[in-house]
């Protein structure tokens, strides 16, 4: 008999019900709520039902958190404040855990899951948003549900699932010099397609992942949703119990002795088997730059924009010819003429303290030549920031220091790109209209966004660092 | 959640490869109620309707695509964002299936959460379907959930696969959570031995 991968062995210890059509009712050990899946207790309280476990739920505002405020009062449009207030006041009625805009723990919801030690290794992780993904850089099966499901969750603290498919994707090699994780997983993307995960749980692995720090991890994990995963994990190794040792509510004592000794085991088999498997060549991956509307539309920042009539299906060629026409690019141009009008470093993709520290170095005696947001991804990344004084080297950049959310990336919080402005973003989205109606994302990593900033169009990153 | 057994209607083709849910419904509209008398208007919004609410030229503006209830697309259908909104706007213009090559995992979910049948067929297929609609307009296509089939504009039946639980429930439009509330025993027995076993995952 085969092995098991991680994935079927943590969904082994989470099975409720099997039932013999396939369906199988999984338990959930941890649900995070984001502010608009009020509507998710809303729609509890309506059936007169209850929750089932408030002491594994926690909530915390961010998509609906304008990043000028710093309590619930100062938001002055009702449509933010709104689903602040409502998650605050079924949390407390249900004796939810919450952290609010006052508390330095609040911030994006995935950020904060393996901040506070709420996402471990080994568990089972919910929530209602598709970037729940990022989460299994730990070692964990996490996933986004809908909002009928984040109820059900509430309700029995159970999910109905079928099993998906095992992929691996090998990451081998060392990264070039000034390449991310960033720039790794929107390579990944690029090379399975928006659509290429479907259907899939991806496991990473290879010697570029092995010696990845964890805030790298979570970009890859945050970005599998894109390559159409649900869930993204990542091994468990020294690396990780590192960093979730000694987190908040990560289990100590006796607890954590039976954690180690439960991870140990956890990892998948060396003969598991996995239905697809797909290696990179780390050497191969240069910083990477998107040119369309969806996240598998990326080039090498060395790279040109996509020429359509050098594409021979006449399905793909419209497509590109579409993109262009949104993104208002001509085909064959450097990518590195490209200029912007905003740029963004934020989102539960890139707000961690490694991320701001990439993008403080590259502000550093620079300045910015465009409106430029800096968003931490919680109260406590903004803390550490400021400790390091990296605030400082935004503001004397002529940056915007901001406070914790989800910002630019959902357009739900004030924080819009405007329709016909192109920003370098470091969020996962470059749909149409996503950062606003109209608006034109080109996605980047942090560094590559300041690098946008401090020369106001699209630049090769390396070449400032080489300047250093 | 309103039963589905068999439904019969005239289907739009939407000519959109990795249609994202941002498209679908855009995010300033997620804030809405659900029984907001505007929620039809919110389905592909942006692609629809000009800045000063002007129709724009898009196919399911015009008669009789407008009547359209069954919708062909293209492959990745719903990816991105999960609001689960891109269904509740699908279901307010009586939208109940949706046929594409491929649908995102989380919208497919949410698609069988609310009454709305998800069918994936063949890519081949799924284009023949579209040309099919495009050239004759208002054709209608019907989708029979008991035994897994549509029968396309030309005639010819497809059969496709479901989940037999899911089929179950959509065939009986029976509420989830009381579903699983009959699970309750098994709920509970299985907290014990988990909290006992793997006692270090709890808070």
């Amino acid at each position: 008999m085969a092995g098991k991968t991680l994935f079927e062995k943590i969904w082994d210890n989470h099975v409720v019900v099997a039932r013999d059509d396939g369906k199988t009712l999984l338990y959930v050990d941890r649900q995070l709520l984001p502010d608009w899946q009020h509507r998710a207790y809303d729609a509890l309280v309506a059936q007169g039902r209850s929750v089932r476990k408030p002491e594994q739920n926690f909530a915390m505002p961010d998509h609906s958190v304008p990043t000028t405020v710093t309590k619930v009062e100062e938001i002055t449009e009702d449509v933010m404040r709104i689903p602040v207030e409502e998650l605050e006041r079924h949390s407390k009625n249900f004796g939810v855990v919450h952290f609010d805009l006052t508390d330095d723990r609040h911030g994006i919801v995935h950020v904060v899951g393996p901040e506070q030690g709420i996402t471990l290794p080994g568990l089972i992780v919910v929530c209602g948003d598709s970037h729940t993904s990022t989460n299994g850089a730990l070692g964990c099966i996490a996933f986004g549900i809908g909002t009928s499901e984040v109820e059900h969750v509430l309700a029995t603290q159970t999910i109905w699932q079928e099993k998906p498919k095992q992929m691996r994707i090998n990451i081998e090699g060392e990264l070039g010099y000034g390449v991310t994780a960033k720039d790794v997983i929107l390579a990944v993307i690029g090379e399975i397609g928006t659509a290429g995960g479907t259907g899939y749980a991806i496991e990473y692995a290879g010697s570029a992942i092995s010696t990845m720090s964890m805030e790298g991890r979570m970009t890859m994990s945050n970005m599998t949703i894109e390559a159409g995963a649900r869930f993204g994990l990542m091994p468990i190794d020294e690396a990780t119990i590192e960093y979730v040792k000694s987190r908040p509510y990560t289990p100590s004592g006796e607890k954590w002795d039976l954690a180690l000794a439960a991870w140990r085991d956890m990892n998948s088999d060396a003969d598991a088997h996995f239905d697809r498997e797909v290696t990179l060549d780390a050497a191969e991956i240069a910083p990477m730059v998107s040119w369309g509307t969806s996240p598998q539309d990326v080039i090498q920042v060395t790279g040109n924009v996509p020429d359509p009539a050098r594409e021979s299906d006449s399905d793909r060629k419209a497509d590109i010819e579409s993109s262009l026409d949104y993104m208002d690019l001509t085909p064959g141009m450097p990518m590195t003429d490209i200029k912007v009008d905003k740029v963004f470093v934020g989102a539960c993709t890139n707000a961690r303290i490694e991320d701001l520290r990439a993008a403080a170095a590259i502000a550093k005696g620079r300045n910015a030549q465009v409106e430029t947001l800096i968003v931490p991804g919680s109260g406590l990344v903004k803390k550490q920031a400021e400790e390091e004084g990296l605030d400082q080297v935004f503001i004397n950049a002529g940056m915007q220091w901001r406070q914790p959310g989800c910002s630019m990336c959902c357009a739900l919080n004030g924080d819009i790109v405007g329709s016909g402005e192109r920003v370098a973003a470091t969020n996962n989205r470059n749909f149409r209209g996503r950062q606003g109606p109209g608006s034109r994302t080109h996605l980047v990593s942090p560094a590559m966004a300041v690098a946008a900033s401090v020369t106001g169009q699209i630049t090769d990153v390396r070449k400032l660092m080489e300047g250093e | 959640m309103e039963p589905f057994t068999s439904f019969k209607a005239i289907a739009v083709p939407i000519d959109i490869p990795n249609c994202d849910t941002d498209q679908i419904i855009p995010v300033r509209f997620v804030r809405m109620a659900q029984d907001d008398p505007d929620y039809p208007k919110f389905f592909l919004h942006d692609l629809r309707f000009n800045e000063d609410g002007s129709e724009k030229d898009f196919i399911f503006n015009t008669p009789p695509f407008n009547e359209a209830k069954i919708l062909v697309t293209d492959v990745n259908w719903g990816c991105g964002s999960s609001r689960e909104n891109a269904v509740y706007t699908m279901v307010a213009n009586g939208i109940r299936s949706v046929i594409a090559p491929s649908i995102a995992d989380i919208h497919y979910n949410n698609c069988k959460k609310n009454g709305v049948v998800p069918v994936v067929l063949d890519e081949a297929v799924c284009n023949g379907m579209r040309q099919q609609l495009h050239a004759a307009p208002g054709t209608e296509i019907s989708v029979d959930l008991e035994s897994q089939s549509v029968t396309g504009p030309d005639g010819a039946t497809h059969s496709f696969d479901i989940d037999p639980f899911d089929k179950h429930r959509l065939l009986k439009g029976l509420d989830d959570i009381s579903l699983t509330l009959e699970y309750e025993e098994d709920i509970k027995k299985f907290e014990a031995r988990h909290e006992d076993v793997s006692r270090w995952m709890y808070p």
